[in-house]
């Protein structure tokens, strides 16, 4: 249902992942997933190493984070995030490049899973590893199957239907050994014998080279899908690989599916094979004026201005940048911004091209109701919110709105119907939470 | 055609008769007794319907007060904003009660982060209200405190007394405010709060209510208080607390004497309505409060202040600390 067709504009899809220097200091925030911030274990002046415990998840959606530099803990104060407002975070000096010693750093697979179910689940836990598709979901949460819900199939999301990014998509080609004893690692964890790995049929290097590798991996198959945005939305994913449609404020595993990110597969199986907290990520610099599009393996906590600069410095007619892809992205306000486990991208858009089109009345095209994935109506939606009639935006479930921009995008009138959307998920969600109080 | 007449006329009488008498019986049966008190209440209320009491328009309100009134007789939680200690009086008299007089308030705007004060960093081009910015970002000038500049409160406010200043890119307050809080419910950033009116209009508050440190506050906006304390040393009331690096001037210990305004080093601190400034509230020594040239002075010492804030000396303070505490025992 619905999708949209922007042009993909992958610029940096033949770069190869560059594996990039720590940075001088590194600031690693302490809320880096969805749901409660951890809380930091570390204080001022202390040693750390790279891959060190430093902040522990307490709540039950909440995850751990390493240190992903070795040095000195400088202080732990607030840092500018994205947009802007102060968040507090752990501001590490570096020095030298070491790594705790319990963290295998050979080149070689390791493909034997000695592990049972439980330890996976619980070195995903303790390793901190988040979703890596952008929401940041904690991973283990997601493989604790609540009672009475039975998991039966694994979905590997590698699908990356953002235009411009290409972290998925190079992870895919270089990694493709890694990935699937990863996939066989949550298989285990699930416990589940069927996966799929869904990629979009414009990557067709990826489904080739994958294809071939999983004929010796048992119950994975690859899936070529076809090419739209949001394909990589995980409903619609679900949808397109089982046929099974999520119902109405119900998670995945309603449907017997599991839905991970090829990033996130990635890092669990460097956490459960190789005992290495989450601590890099790959992370595309990429953007029409940008000089040396590429793919960097970088670690968390490293300035967006890095990268930046790696990638050829900020082009003159920069006009906006952007944290993630320009579909689900937000620009940032500063590139003194840190890498979080989230960045799947930093896209530098041309001065041209940043400016919203002039706005104009809605002309009734009906178009942003027809591409909508969720089968929602976007401009009611957008019109409840402008006029704060909230009870009647839950009516019409704008809880379900993954926030894909599909609507935003296709609008001839360039009406702000994400915006507003968004304004009203915001307000409809606190009185959902407030109800519940 | 006698007969038709006749009957037609005998028999919509017997039906009016009848229909009559359903009428009454159910009249009696489901009578709603309702005091006669709350429509007099109602009258006297402004009809402005703007909810700042509290209450779903003045009948609801209306209705409270009367409830209020017969059960605990007192009716001293209650305010009417748009009326006023006026209105209230004159529900009291219908009620037989009697009220205590509430200063009036008026909606005071705390920041000053204008165009000048706050230089625009970055453009904002998504839908014009504030509600939607908040959630998106810091801000423009990239003081996730300060004001957007939307004007989601001039849009919330239902008696003109609210309006932006093209300049400044802030809203300002006019004397049409009532109080209702409309405002101060629409700006995502609480920047609004009611403060009383005071004596001649005047008023002393801090025009900030950024809780960063001093170095990240300045670094967006000129004007942001840094949580230096100077304020709350020369306060010879104790009214005004320091908390998250903030300023805050409780306006119910607030004297007016405005000795704190001068000693700010980012000029955070405003006065509203007062005269121009005679005397010379710092260095006591040279002589007393009154009689001495003004406005050169007070630059100069503006200047003065932002140096000594500068190089951090303690030992100043100190010295305007003990001035203010022996300025308290005189006062006493």
């Amino acid at each position: 249902m619905g999708g949209v067709h922007p042009p993909e504009n992958k610029i940096s899809a033949g770069q190869k992942i560059i594996a990039l220097d720590p940075p001088e200091q590194a600031l690693i925030l302490l809320n880096q997933n969805l749901g409660a911030p951890s809380k930091p274990l570390v204080k001022k002046g202390d040693e750390v190493k790279a891959g060190q415990l430093i902040a522990r998840g307490e709540a039950f959606i909440s995850s751990n984070i390493h240190s992903s530099v070795s040095g000195k803990v400088l202080k732990i104060d607030s840092v500018m995030d994205a947009s802007g407002y102060k968040r507090p975070a752990v501001i590490i000096q570096v020095k030298g490049d070491e790594w705790e010693e319990s963290i295998d750093r050979s080149k070689g697979v390791v493909k034997q899973i000695s592990l049972s179910q439980k330890e996976i689940i619980e070195k995903i836990k303790e390793n901190g590893i988040v979703g890596l598709g952008g929401a940041t979901f904690p991973s283990h949460v997601k493989l604790m199957v609540p009672e009475g819900k039975k998991a039966e199939v694994l979905l590997v999301n590698g699908v990356e239907c953002e235009p411009y990014l290409t972290s998925d998509h190079q992870l895919m080609l270089s990694k493709g050994e890694e990935l699937l004893v990863g996939t066989s690692v949550l298989m285990k964890g699930l416990g589940v014998d069927k996966a799929y790995i869904g990629i979009e049929n414009n990557k067709p290097d990826a489904i080739g080279h994958l294809s071939e590798l999983c004929r010796q991996y048992k119950g994975i198959q690859v899936v070529p899908l076809k090419v739209k945005y949001p394909q990589g939305g995980e409903k619609q994913l679900i949808k397109a690989i089982t046929n099974r449609e999520v119902p109405s404020g119900k998670l995945p595993v309603e449907v017997g599916a599991v839905v991970n990110n090829v990033g996130t597969v990635f890092a669990v199986y460097e956490a459960v094979q190789k005992n290495k907290p989450l601590f890099e990520r790959v992370v595309t610099v990429t953007g029409k004026s940008v000089k040396k599009p590429s793919n960097f393996l970088a670690r968390i906590g490293t300035p967006v201005s890095m990268l930046i600069d790696q990638a050829g410095g900020l082009p003159e007619n920069a006009g906006k940048i952007i944290s993630g892809g320009p579909m689900m992205g937000k620009a940032l306000l500063s590139v003194d911004t840190p890498v979080v486990k989230g960045t799947s991208g930093i896209l530098i858009i041309d001065e041209a091209h940043a400016r919203r089109v002039p706005l104009m009345p809605c002309i009734r095209c009906g178009r942003c109701v027809d591409v909508c994935p969720m089968g929602l109506e976007p401009i009611l939606l957008a019109q409840l919110s402008e006029h704060e009639m909230w009870d009647k935006a839950e009516d019409q479930k704008i809880m379900d709105c993954i926030e894909c921009g599909s609507c935003h995008y296709t609008c001839p009138a360039g009406r702000p119907l994400l915006d507003y959307v968004r304004l009203g998920k915001n307000k409809v969600g606190q009185r959902i939470r407030n109800r519940g109080k | 055609m006698n007969d038709v007449l006749i009957f037609s006329v005998i028999s919509l009488s017997a039906i009016g008769i009848v229909a009559a008498i359903v009428l009454y019986g159910v009249a009696q049966k489901f009578k709603v007794i309702e005091d006669p008190r709350i429509d007099e209440v109602e009258d006297a209320l402004p009809a402005a319907n703007c909810g700042g009491c509290g209450f779903a328009g003045c009948r609801n309100f209306a209705e409270a007060l009367v409830d209020s009134a017969t059960q605990h007789e007192n009716i001293d939680d209650f305010f009417c904003p748009v009326g006023g200690t006026d209105t209230m009086n004159a529900v009291a008299e219908i009620l037989g009660l009697s009220v205590e007089e509430k200063d009036p308030q008026i909606a005071v705007v705390r920041c000053n982060g204008s165009r000048q004060n706050a230089p625009q960093k970055i453009v904002y081009d998504g839908p014009a209200t504030c509600a939607f910015a908040h959630n998106l970002f810091a801000g423009e000038s990239g003081c996730p405190y300060g004001c957007l500049g939307l004007g989601d409160c001039v849009a919330a406010c239902d008696f003109d007394a609210i309006h932006m200043n093209a300049e400044t890119g802030l809203p300002e307050v006019n004397d049409k405010c009532v109080a209702c809080g409309a405002c101060v419910k629409a700006c995502p950033r609480d920047i609004i709060e009611l403060r009383p009116k005071g004596k001649k209009d005047r008023r002393i508050f801090v025009s900030c209510i950024n809780e960063e440190k001093g170095g990240p506050a300045r670094k967006n906006c000129k004007v942001a208080c840094i949580g230096c304390g100077k304020c709350v040393k020369v306060c010879p009331f104790d009214a005004i607390t320091l908390e998250n690096n903030l300023a805050y001037i409780d306006p119910e210990k607030c004297k007016l004497c405005r000795k704190c305004v001068p000693v700010c080093p980012t000029d955070a601190i405003h006065e509203v309505n007062f005269p121009p400034r005679k005397p010379k509230p710092e260095k006591k020594e040279d002589g007393e409060k009154r009689g001495q040239p003004a406005q050169k002075k007070e630059a100069a010492e503006k200047q003065e202040a932002g140096k000594k804030n500068e190089a951090g000396k303690k030992n100043e303070a100190g010295k305007k600390n003990e001035a203010g505490e022996s300025d308290k025992t005189n006062n006493e």
